[in-house]
């Protein structure tokens, strides 16, 4: 019993920081439409940002600096909203989907220099010891799990909280008019281009917060956890929950993490050692095929985005 | 040294030129970013590859080389069959994925998203087949002839280097002396004023995916022919693909093999003065240069 609460605590605690991830994904494609590919670098950026501050010091690399956690993370969330607005100001003000080819080159870059700036990140081996919230309880495996969980439910709460203000705000009903009809928010006065730069970089911010609390979470960060596959796994999560939704946000993550984690458990149980890497292969292949059929059947995803998101809408409601 | 790596550029650079050329022609026709078009290459490397092993296998005679070549008359022919598969592919993930999202007006935007789902199903697909075991057309070793200034290069890479001049040359002339090229410049300047000129413009979309997708199978299959097979090949292709095709100005074939060419020699300058673990970032470089000096490409117009 305590084994299963202990598993149910780790699977939520990782669920959790890849929630994170998708409420930052909801503001940019959700909300703003803006189509990110790159998210496994902005995903880095903050979790290497946080590992640099907060890790004791370590004289194979530059850094490890020992301040608090806390400082890691809001550094990790300023660090990658800076790389997004950049990024978004080369882009945003060219094609739409200039953005996504800049994106996906920036995720390469940033694995690349995660892999060969040695002296900074430790290179392909990576970042160790990065300290975990209220380690003085790891003796207790179960109470430390559980108050991990509460942490990260609490900073997720938060982040949810302040985005569903955000998105009934006047600046997210902005953000809504920008993506369905440019031409008349402009002509209501808007500067469509500040307005996509801003919600690129919230939602940057927000990715950024989520890799820090996985590094810190897990306690190692090494390059091969930021591959492209993390940004298909946000995407898939995003998609079925339902973009535009927060809740449909964090119920995508929890579950799309839920089947990758089972059939991953199914792999390793019943197909022989040598046919592994071919069905890692499938379960890739039903994520593609997922991502594809939502949109072909159910574009709005398990929970669709609300119409009215105006607070003196549904007030003047009966 | 500084000759030899100008040809490895310039080898490596036709390659990427080819592929190049199909993203601009989807690009500029289809109006998105196929992010699916990388793994077009894949697919066509590995369709010609399990071709030219069936026929090497029921006709050995195919596997004797060619002249100076590493491979038998078995890949030429396995080439021209891939360009048919690989172009029926792409005709069948239009018609499953994008050609519903067109016709439901979606927005260029879903239909990148849903190129990106595609590209992640069919790639899967080919490590699920093949397993990523790196494959080889032959495993003949060539003797790199001395060419000028000190340069070496081996007969397959300047066959290869020759076809896409020629390829190049070829699609351009299709596009600037045929109806049917006529027609694709039609659709791409305006769809519905080409639909009302009397242009088939679903007969011409499919013509652009047959187009860019056999014109993937040539890269693929010298890109195997020259390098490995791999299921990651056409991925790890896709951002040069994409800054060629952005450089060169979208929409222009010959801007795009330019530009091919010029990420092509790029990379090998990286590699001999830089180091080749920083080869990848050199097409993010040129994309971010390109992106903020001149938008609108080297042989583009501007979009105003």
């Amino acid at each position: 019993m305590i084994e299963l609460i202990s598993y149910g605590a780790f699977f939520l605690t990782l669920a959790l920081t890849y929630a994170m991830m998708c409420l930052g994904l909801n503001v940019q494609w959700g909300q703003t439409g803006l189509f990110n590919v790159g998210i496994a670098g902005f995903v880095a950026i903050g979790a290497y940002v946080s590992a640099l501050l907060t890790t004791p010091d370590d004289p194979a690399r530059f850094g490890g600096l020992g301040l608090p956690i806390a400082v890691g993370w809001i550094a990790a969330a300023i660090a990658s909203a800076i790389a997004s607005g950049l990024l978004g100001w080369l882009t945003i003000r060219l094609r739409a989907d200039y953005l996504a080819i800049a994106t996906f080159g920036f995720a390469v870059v940033v694995q690349l220099a995660a892999l060969n700036l040695q002296s900074l990140t430790g290179g392909p081996f990576g970042i160790g010891f990065i300290p975990r919230p209220f380690a003085e309880l790891a003796p207790n495996p179960l109470l430390f799990g559980l108050v991990n969980l509460a942490v990260l439910g609490v900073v997720t709460l938060a982040v949810y909280a302040a985005l569903e203000h955000l998105m009934r705000s006047p600046w997210g009903r902005v953000l809504r008019a920008i993506r369905e009809n440019e031409q008349a928010a402009t002509a209501l006065g808007k500067q469509a281009m500040r307005f996509r730069l801003q919600a690129f970089g919230v939602g940057g911010a927000i990715m950024g917060l989520g890799g820090a609390m996985q590094g810190h979470f897990i306690g190692f960060i090494s390059p091969e956890n930021y591959v492209p596959m993390l940004t298909f796994q946000v995407w898939a999560m995003l998609i079925v929950g339902g973009s535009g939704n927060n809740r449909g946000a964090i119920l995508g993550a929890v579950l799309v993490w839920a089947i990758w984690a089972a059939s991953g458990a199914v792999i390793s149980a019943f197909v022989p050692p040598d046919q592994q890497a071919r069905a890692a292969a499938l379960k890739i292949v039903m994520i593609g095929v997922g991502i594809c059929a939502v949109l072909l059947l159910r574009p709005r995803g398990i929970l669709g985005e609300s119409r009215t998101v105006s607070r003196h809408i549904e007030k003047a409601k009966p | 040294m500084i000759a030899q790596t100008l040809v490895d550029g310039l080898i490596s650079g036709s390659m990427i030129g080819l592929g190049a050329i199909g993203i601009t022609l989807t690009y500029s026709i289809l109006r998105f970013a196929n992010f699916a078009h990388g793994d077009m290459l894949s697919w066509g490397a590995y369709f010609a590859f399990a071709v030219a092993g069936a026929l090497g296998t029921f006709m050995p005679g195919l596997n004797e080389s060619i002249g100076p070549f590493s491979f038998g008359w078995s890949l030429p022919l396995a080439l021209i069959a891939s360009i048919i598969l690989t172009g029926v592919l792409a005709l069948l993930i239009d018609k499953i994925l994008f050609a519903r999202l067109r016709a439901r007006g979606s927005a260029a935007i879903i239909l990148v998203m849903a190129g990106f789902g595609a590209a992640l199903t069919i790639r899967s697909l080919l490590e699920f087949i093949f397993t990523s075991k790196p494959r080889y057309f032959t495993d003949a070793l060539q003797i790199t002839q001395p060419l000028i200034a000190g340069a070496r290069a081996t007969p397959d890479q300047l066959l290869s280097l020759g076809l896409a001049v020629v390829l190049v040359i070829g699609v351009h002339l299709i596009l600037t002396r045929t109806a049917a090229g006529r027609a694709m410049r039609a659709v791409s300047e305006n769809q519905a004023l080409a639909g009302l000129a009397g242009i088939d413009v679903a007969r011409t979309i499919r013509l652009v995916w047959v187009f860019g997708a056999g014109l993937a199978a040539v890269a693929g299959v010298m890109s195997g022919v020259l390098v490995q097979i791999r299921p990651f090949m056409g991925h790890d292709l896709l951002l040069p693909l994409f800054a060629a095709a952005i450089l060169g100005g979208i929409g222009s074939v010959p801007g795009a093999m330019v530009a091919g060419l010029i990420v092509g020699l790029s990379e090998a300058l990286c590699v001999q003065f830089v180091g080749a673990e920083w080869r990848a970032a050199v097409s993010f470089l040129i994309l971010v240069a390109i992106l903020l000096l001149r938008p609108q490409g080297l042989f583009g117009r501007s979009a105003t």
